[in-house]
This record gives C-alpha cells, structure tokens and sequence, in this order.
C-alpha cells in the first residue's frame, strides 16, 4: 500500500462557551492516500465541519496530532456557499488566493485561465458572479479553490445550496475535474446517495461527541461517473448499511 | 432601433412619458407653492413683514449679494461644512476600522459610543464655546460631534455585519487581516460607506448651522439668527432658502460619487 498523504491521529476538539463545554469530536483516526476521495457522513451537528475546519487550519484542534507525508501541504477549502465576491469578475475571484498568498505570477494566472477554460467558464472570466446560475458559481468556487494548487481538498457539503438537477449535474462535473486535476479530496455531505456514488471511502461518524462508526470502502461493478455509479448494483446495498448507520429518527 | 418590438417600444414610451410628467409637475407643484405665496403677499391675505413674499426673497438676495457679501457667508457656511463632512468621514472610518481591527477595544468602547450617540450635542453647544472659543473651530468640532459619531457606528456595524463566509474562505487562504480588511472589508460596504457620507453631510450641515446661531459672527446660520434678531424675516426666509438650494445640490454631489464608484 502507499504511503498516506496525510494521518490524523485521535483528533479532539472541545468546544467552549460560558454555559459549559461541549465534545464536539471525541475521537477521529483516520490515513488519507494520495488522490482519495473520501466521504464524511453523520448526524447533523455531529461534528463533521469541525474536523474540516481543523484541517483547514480554520480553527485550533484540542487534542491529537495532524501528520504530514509532505512539507507546506496545501489545503484548499471549498464552503457551503459559493461566496463569489460580487465586485471581482470570475477571473479576479479564481485569482483571489493567489493574490492573498503572494503567489500570483504570469505562470499561475496562465494555469488559472487554463482551468477556466478546460471547465467551460473561459467565456464568463470577466463577467461577474452575478451573471452566472448558482450551479455555475459553485463550479468557478472549485476553480478558486484549485487556483491555489492544493494537495487536499476539502469540501464542506458543496452541492447543499443547490437544486436537486443541478446538484446531481454539478457532482459529477466536481468529480471529473477533481480526478483529472489528480486531487485529492475530503467531502462532507448529509446526503447517502450522493456519498456512495462519489467516494472511493464513507467514514460514518456517530453522534456528537462523534467517533468513527463505520468505514466502508466503496466497491462497484463498472464504477465510472457519479450519475453512471448510482445505477450499479451494490449502491442499494451501501445506501442501506450506512442509512442503518445513521440510525435517523425524527 | 428596429430590433425592439412594438410592444418594447410601448413600454419604453410609456416610461419616458411618466418621466416627463413627473419632472413637469414638480416644477409646477414648485410654482403653484411660489405663485399662492407671492398672490397672497400682493393682496395683502399674509403679512409680509412676517412671512415675507417670493419677490422680496430675491430682492433681498440681490441686496445681499450687492451690499453685505452674501457670497462670503455662503462661503463660510460651506466651508465649515465641508471640512467637518471630511474630518467626520475620514476619522470615522478610521476609528471604525481600528475598532473593527481590535474588537477588544469595541467591547470597551461600546457603552461610550452608546451613550455620545444617544446624547443630544446641542447641549454641549455652550461648553464648545467655552473650550474651543466662539469660532470657526467651535463650530467645525459642533458640527464633527454631530457626524463622527453616527459614522463610526454606522461603518462599524457594516464592518462586522460583513458576510461571514467572505471572512472564512479568506481565512481558508491563510489571509492576514489587513488582507481581510482590503480585499473583503473595504470593497464589500462601499455602499455603507457612501450611505454613511450622505448621512455625513447633511449631520456636518445641521451642526454647522447649530453652530453658527450659537456663536458666530459670519455665516447663513449667522444671518438667520441676525435676522430673528433685527425682525428682518426677508433676511431670515432668504437665508432658509439659500440653505435649502446648498443642501441640495451637495446632496447632489454625493450622489454622483455612488453612480461613479457603483458603476
């Protein structure tokens, strides 16, 4: 087997307020390979987002240790919401993370405009966000997120704000240019099917204070695209265990 | 303009006709107002001494521009206005800045803020005198008590109401904050910032003028106050007026700047 990318060891996070303390993340191990693409799923409010944040250098972990195989490894954080600013054009906007870590070259714009138009966004570089449809802005989202060439990632639950059509249209997109681009990627999400049909691994989280349930390595027959990998035959039954996992009452 | 069709063409000229109606009826409403008072005036139904006629408003500009250098307290008056509309709009927003920086000091300073806002500045008016003097500097710090301070809560509430997402993607790229400041900060609340100017200057002009009736020997706020004085309510209606067309047109200024800068 390869060498991880990166290992998580017994990761805490405690959250503090002046009504108390709360675990938010008891306990999470984890190795992460090279071009993984692994999915988190949980309860909500399980803690999910924290341990994003924490790799994203967010916020400051309680306890346990964050290894790197690589020295200065990238992170690059892709939010709910697309957060376009919407006085930068779509280029400025790919361009913004660049500009803030003083990495913005001749080359690198060069790369950035590549991207944009290898992803059918060329035309739009300088229209502004506003022009674009929402599935659009969470694809140039990705496009910034990857301007800043990261070795990681990290994406909190990217397709929730969209309708379900774009949705399903836009994952697969993400993850043909997340393959192409040779990525590798932590998700989170609260929707199963949209796990099973992305991942390569679906880390179930329990309840808060949350620990790893289950880990399942996600094994198709004929797995190709997202939208392709939910007609496979073993979907159902992974959708059936993890949605058992979750053990969802109301 | 062929390429519209018949019924975008409709529309458009319906627009344009609202447009002129509009602009015509204000100039006639202005008219009407000027007519009934200047009719009522001739025929002796109001009491010019007290409330004086159109005519007389602009014999007595005219007066004033020839005899009592009427330019010179319009002069005065912007002057005034202008520089404590600046001082007002530039160290508001760098204290509201340095209160966004340091939320420590925003926590310390909120009650105070609070409490000067709320407090109403005329009646420091007399201890302004006795500090700064009866002069153009007691009545520039009258008219800054009035704006900074409403601009500092104004562009400091825009400061932390900004979108938290902006602030966490930026801090996804390890952002230092005066990059949070100059990338997010700044650019997301122009139109705070500019809402917060046209506010500043009409707060600057309402100070000056405070200012002027409570101490000052030049000035539209001087001649207003001379005019009470002396019963001369020409002197005083004019000055009204003359006021009325300065606040006007900086209003007008003011927005000119938004259209540029929201383009």
């Amino acid at each position: 087997m390869k060498k991880p990318l990166l290992k998580i060891k017994h990761l805490k996070k405690i959250y503090h307020d002046l009504e108390g303390e709360t675990d938010a993340v008891k306990d999470f191990t984890l190795d992460i390979y090279d071009q993984e693409f692994i999915v988190i799923v949980g309860p909500s409010g399980c803690g999910k987002s924290t341990i994003l944040s924490i790799l994203a250098g967010l916020e400051e972990k309680s306890e346990g240790k964050i290894e790197v195989e690589k020295e200065n490894l990238i992170t690059g954080y892709m939010l709910q919401k697309d957060s376009l600013f919407p006085w930068l054009t779509i280029l400025d906007n790919c361009l913004l993370g660049l500009k803030v870590q003083k990495k913005l070259t001749e080359e690198s714009k060069k790369r950035v405009i590549r991207l944009l138009n290898t992803y059918g966004l060329g035309e739009f570089q300088d229209k502004y966000p506003d022009s674009l449809s929402g599935g659009m802005r969470q694809r140039v989202a990705l496009i910034r997120t990857l301007a800043i060439d990261p070795d990681i990632l990290l994406l909190d639950e990217p397709f929730s704000a969209l309708d379900y059509q774009t949705r399903l249209a836009l994952s697969d997109d993400v993850f043909r240019i997340i393959k192409q681009e040779g990525k590798t990627a932590i998700m989170i999400s609260h929707d199963i099917g949209e796990s099973v049909s992305l991942a390569d691994r679906i880390i179930v989280l329990t309840k808060r204070p949350s620990v790893i349930k289950n880990i399942y390595t996600i094994d198709l027959t004929g797995k190709s695209s997202p939208i392709e990998n939910r007609k496979c035959k073993e979907f159902s039954t992974y959708y059936d265990q993890i949605w058992r996992d979750l053990d969802v009452h109301i | 303009m062929s390429i519209y069709s018949q019924e975008h063409k409709e529309f458009l000229k319906k627009r344009r006709r609202r447009k002129i109606v509009v602009g015509v009826s204000q100039i006639f409403v202005l008219l009407f107002f000027l007519g009934i008072w200047e009719l009522a005036a001739r025929c002796g139904w109001i009491n010019t001494f007290l409330s004086s006629s159109p005519s007389e408003v602009i014999k007595t500009s005219l007066t004033l521009l020839g005899q009592n250098n009427l330019l010179k307290h319009i002069y005065v008056t912007l002057y005034e206005t202008v520089v404590s509309f600046l001082i007002a709009s530039f160290v508001g927003l760098l204290i509201a800045s340095l209160l966004w920086r340091f939320s420590l000091l925003a926590s310390i300073f909120d009650p105070y803020l609070t409490v000067l806002n709320s407090l109403p500045k005329v009646a420091l008016g007399p201890l302004i005198i006795i500090w700064v003097g009866a002069n153009t500097n007691s009545i520039i710090f009258m008219a800054l008590m009035i704006s900074l301070i409403i601009s500092i809560i104004n562009i400091y509430n825009g400061f932390i109401s900004t979108d938290k997402n902006y602030i966490t993607l930026m801090e996804s790229f390890h952002a230092k904050k005066f990059q949070i400041y100059k990338d997010v900060i700044l650019p997301g609340n122009i139109t705070t910032i500019i809402n917060c100017l046209k506010i500043n200057i009409s707060m600057s002009l309402i100070g000056v003028i405070m200012g002027e009736l409570l101490v000052s020997k030049e000035g539209l706020g001087y001649l207003i106050m001379y005019g009470s004085q002396v019963f001369n309510i020409n002197l005083v209606i004019t000055s009204v007026v003359i006021l009325a067309i300065i606040s006007y047109v900086m209003y007008f200024v003011i927005n000119l700047l938004e259209q540029k800068t929201t383009k």
